[in-house]
């Protein structure tokens, strides 16, 4: 007992001091004058641990290399950046807790963080309060445009709306009248409030749309409105969410639902990480729109996928919320050059107009803290990635949807004083 | 008539997912009273089941007989849920049979447990330590009853534990190095996908019905007949029957009223394993799986009167038809001019959150006309 007892204190002092060297500020090591530490806020554990897991990957890999790459240099001094990870544990309150730790407590300059929806509306207020800024990588449903936010996912207009057009004009099934599905929440609720308006204007038909709530996987009703509503093929919006795909996808297939029925599926929250959980033999055929697919066939796409699965183990898959993650990161460092200051004010004044060659092409920041990005339709093929389709040109982000009836005729502009969060056109 | 086949046996399908999910409950709550929150997790438990015996049988040497692992994983989900279920009643809940609220929590404390169990253990040793128990519980009593009456049992039993977790340490590192994919710790859902011969759909008298609802619906009522027989044809029913309904003078009269605890609750648990089958079916497994269907349960359970399998039965039948009724908004269908004000209110609810809305709304007026559910108990000990 005596001996164990010796062997925990001593542990403890092992431990701490490890800690000491570690997360002292005074790290000068190598050849870096000093350090700045940035924080990473993404849920480890809890049901959105699986998908958030991947953008801490992703952002460590991204301070990785830029560390080896010499730092971030501010003021003819280079910083090594370290990072603080903590764990919103899928649980919305948690996120806005930790993110008052990461700026009061820890003093960082930068969070990255964010997945749901629901994690970012929890969050803003903290940001806005205390005047610091998050940087959110998801694609999500816009209607929100935050000085203190800087979102680097697709807004509708360059995901849902390029898809929409695909599938109403070009796709096998062009012409064929809409169903909508989607989980019982603020995104599949937004964005099939946009989709309606667009089919609307194309002259198209909605001839049904149900919501299943989170957690449910009873699709039968589901199913038997599809088939009423849509009896011989149609286009299917999907914007379900996590595994209820997975009950989505094997009922709709036994209820013979299929692409070679009629039937195809659009999907808008289903990457190569989805894909290989839900099984290719049940998506094949079916569709996707992202900015980033790992199926991207230049230099700066296959270089992404090459490291992260250097870094991260050979069965690793990269998607589009990791290659927006991964910009973030670096959009950020150039910003602070920019600025020559990890000052707040400055960097923000400074992310404007930033422009980077990102995995899926060129990006830049835009004026409403968005980012102008292309858009690609892809097939989902039976090796569990994307057979690319289409690919529009650079699309600017509509932070306020001009589609949607609530914000059409709105923008937003944080350069200019007197437009600021929304203004009218 | 082709409709009301469709909606008859989209009705039924729904009503039998829940029914197979609530039948252990029916059992575990119904007759022994113990709030169990840890069903779902049984449940999450056999889906996993149903997973490794998937892969197991994609080993070379088990190929040629993959279309039938889903009737094998069955048998296996049932035992390795029961298993679980009878450890968990000799440790916990025995202990706290007449305090509701406690077992209540514990039992919650202990689908926790499991949950994070599943997460963090890799599914090679968790059946490994599957196997351990297994063998643990039933080795010793298989022995001849000369060595069981010895003064040295304990001895015995001690080493037959042993036995057991060498044999499962050992199986965990065969599964562990033969099948990659249940070497490592995930808490990523898996997927199990349905033998070929039980995919697609067949054709009924005009329409076509897919193969893996119909075997639920075979599941189900398997489970249903098999259990109805067991309590009533049976010794061991008849006691369980007995305790169910005197404690007290079924234990004066010699019944072993601890042997009839184990012995309702490790059916109970195995039935919550079978459901663990179907849902795998239907969906993705993953460490959540059964905390979504726990709630569904305990509502069928108490709509149909608990301490009634037949309540069970026509509740869970009755929600599946209502669900698919309002769901999917077959009234208008059925009456295509109808009157405005009503097609218009019929339309709000034909959405599946709507539908389950409605659904609990009904309920809770039906409760509050008939408190004790469809087919209320009768008899001197309800009212203790």
């Amino acid at each position: 007992m005596r001996i164990s007892r010796r062997i925990l204190a001593g542990l403890a002092t092992a431990s701490l001091a490890v800690t000491a060297t570690s997360c002292g500020g005074g790290g000068t090591s190598g050849s870096f004058d000093d350090t700045v530490t940035v924080g990473i806020l993404h849920s480890l554990s809890g049901t959105m641990a699986i998908s958030e897991s991947t953008l801490v990957d992703t952002e460590k890999m991204a301070i990785e290399e830029i560390n080896a790459a010499g730092g971030v240099t501010v003021g003819g001094k280079s910083y090594k950046i370290e990072y603080i990870v903590e764990d919103g544990a899928s649980d919305w309150p948690t996120f806005a807790e930790k993110s008052k730790k990461l700026i009061d407590q820890d003093g960082v300059p930068v969070v990255f963080g964010g997945w749901t929806s629901a994690s970012r509306k929890a969050m803003l207020p903290v940001y806005e309060s205390k005047d610091a800024f998050l940087y959110y990588p998801i694609q999500y449903e816009a209607q929100e445009c935050s000085n203190n936010i800087f979102y680097t996912g697709a807004t509708p207009n360059q995901q849902s709306e390029p898809a929409t057009d695909f599938m109403y004009k070009r796709s096998p099934a062009a012409g064929g009248d809409f169903f909508l599905v989607g989980s019982d929440y603020v995104f599949p609720r937004t964005s099939n409030t946009i989709t309606k308006a667009q089919v609307k204007q194309l002259g198209g038909k909605v001839v049904g749309e149900d919501y299943l709530p989170l957690g449910n996987t009873e699709v039968a009703p589901i199913i038997s409105k599809i088939k009423k509503a849509l009896p011989d093929g149609g286009i299917i919006i999907n914007t379900l969410n996590g595994d209820q795909n997975v009950a989505f996808f094997k009922q709709i297939q036994d209820a013979g639902i299929t692409p070679s029925s009629g039937y195809y599926v659009m999907n808008y929250s289903i990457a190569e990480e989805e894909i290989s959980t839900i099984g290719p033999e049940f998506l094949e055929g079916h569709y996707g729109a992202w900015n980033y697919m790992m199926s991207i066939d230049t230099p700066a796409s296959k270089k992404f996928a090459a490291s992260f699965k250097k870094r991260w183990g050979a069965d690793r898959v990269v998607a589009d919320p990791q290659e927006s993650a991964y910009n973030m990161v670096y959009l950020w460092k150039q910003a602070v050059e920019d600025a020559g200051t990890f000052d707040d004010n400055a960097v923000r004044k400074a992310l404007v107009g930033q422009k980077f060659d990102a995995p899926q092409g060129p990006v830049e920041v835009m004026p409403n803290h968005h980012l102008s990005q292309t858009v690609r339709i892809g097939e989902i093929n039976s090796e569990g990635g994307f057979t690319i389709l289409e690919e529009t040109g650079v699309v600017l982000p509509q932070a306020w949807n001009q589609k949607h009836p609530s914000s059409k005729g709105f923008a937003c502009d944080w350069t200019d004083p007197s437009k600021g969060e929304k203004y009218k056109l | 008539m082709e409709l009301l086949l469709d909606s008859l046996f989209n009705g039924v399908a729904i009503g039998s997912v829940l029914l197979v999910a609530a039948l252990g409950l029916a059992i575990v709550f119904g007759l022994m009273g113990v709030i169990n929150l840890a069903h779902g997790e049984l449940m999450m438990l056999g889906a996993y089941t149903t997973y490794v015996t998937q892969l197991i049988f994609k080993l070379p040497i088990l190929k040629p007989f993959y279309n039938s692992y889903i009737i094998v994983s069955i048998f296996l989900a049932f035992i390795v849920s029961g298993v679980v279920g009878i450890l968990l009643e000799k440790t916990i809940i025995r202990k706290l049979y007449g305090s509701p609220l406690e077992t209540l929590l514990a039992t919650w404390g202990v689908s926790l447990i499991l949950q994070q169990f599943v997460r963090s253990v890799p599914l090679a040793y968790g059946t490994g330590l599957v196997i351990s128990l297994l063998i643990g519980l039933f080795l010793p009593t298989t022995f001849p009853s000369k060595i069981k009456e010895s003064i040295n049992f304990k001895y015995f039993k001690f080493s037959s534990w042993i036995f057991a977790a060498l044999t499962g340490v050992l199986t965990g590192s065969v599964i562990s190095s033969s099948v990659s994919k249940l070497s490592r710790a995930s808490a990523r859902n898996v997927d199990v996908t349905a033998p070929s011969w039980m995919r697609g759909q067949v054709e009924i008298i005009g329409t076509a019905f897919p193969k893996t609802r119909l075997m639920i619906i075979v599941i189900t009522l398997i489970s249903v007949i098999a259990i109805t027989l067991f309590l009533n044809q049976s010794a061991w029913g008849m006691r369980i029957r007995a305790v169910t309904q005197n404690r007290q003078m079924s234990d004066c009269l010699g019944i072993s009223t601890e042997k009839v605890d184990i012995i309702t609750f490790g059916i109970g648990s195995g039935l919550a394993g079978v459901a663990g089958v179907a849902v795998s079916l239907l969906g993705s497994v993953g460490p959540n799986v059964g905390g979504n269907y726990i709630v569904g349960c305990f509502m069928v359970v108490v709509l149909g009167g608990v301490g009634n399998l037949l309540g069970t039965v026509l509740a869970s039948f009755g929600i599946g038809i209502m669900t698919d009724l309002i769901g999917a908004g077959r009234l208008l269908s059925i009456w295509p001019d109808m009157p405005l004000p009503l097609s218009n209110t019929i339309n709000f609810f034909a959405t599946t959150s709507m539908a389950r809305v409605m659904i609990f709304a009904l309920i809770v007026i039906f409760l509050q006309f008939k408190p004790t559910g469809l087919f209320p108990q009768k008899g001197r000990m309800v009212e203790n």
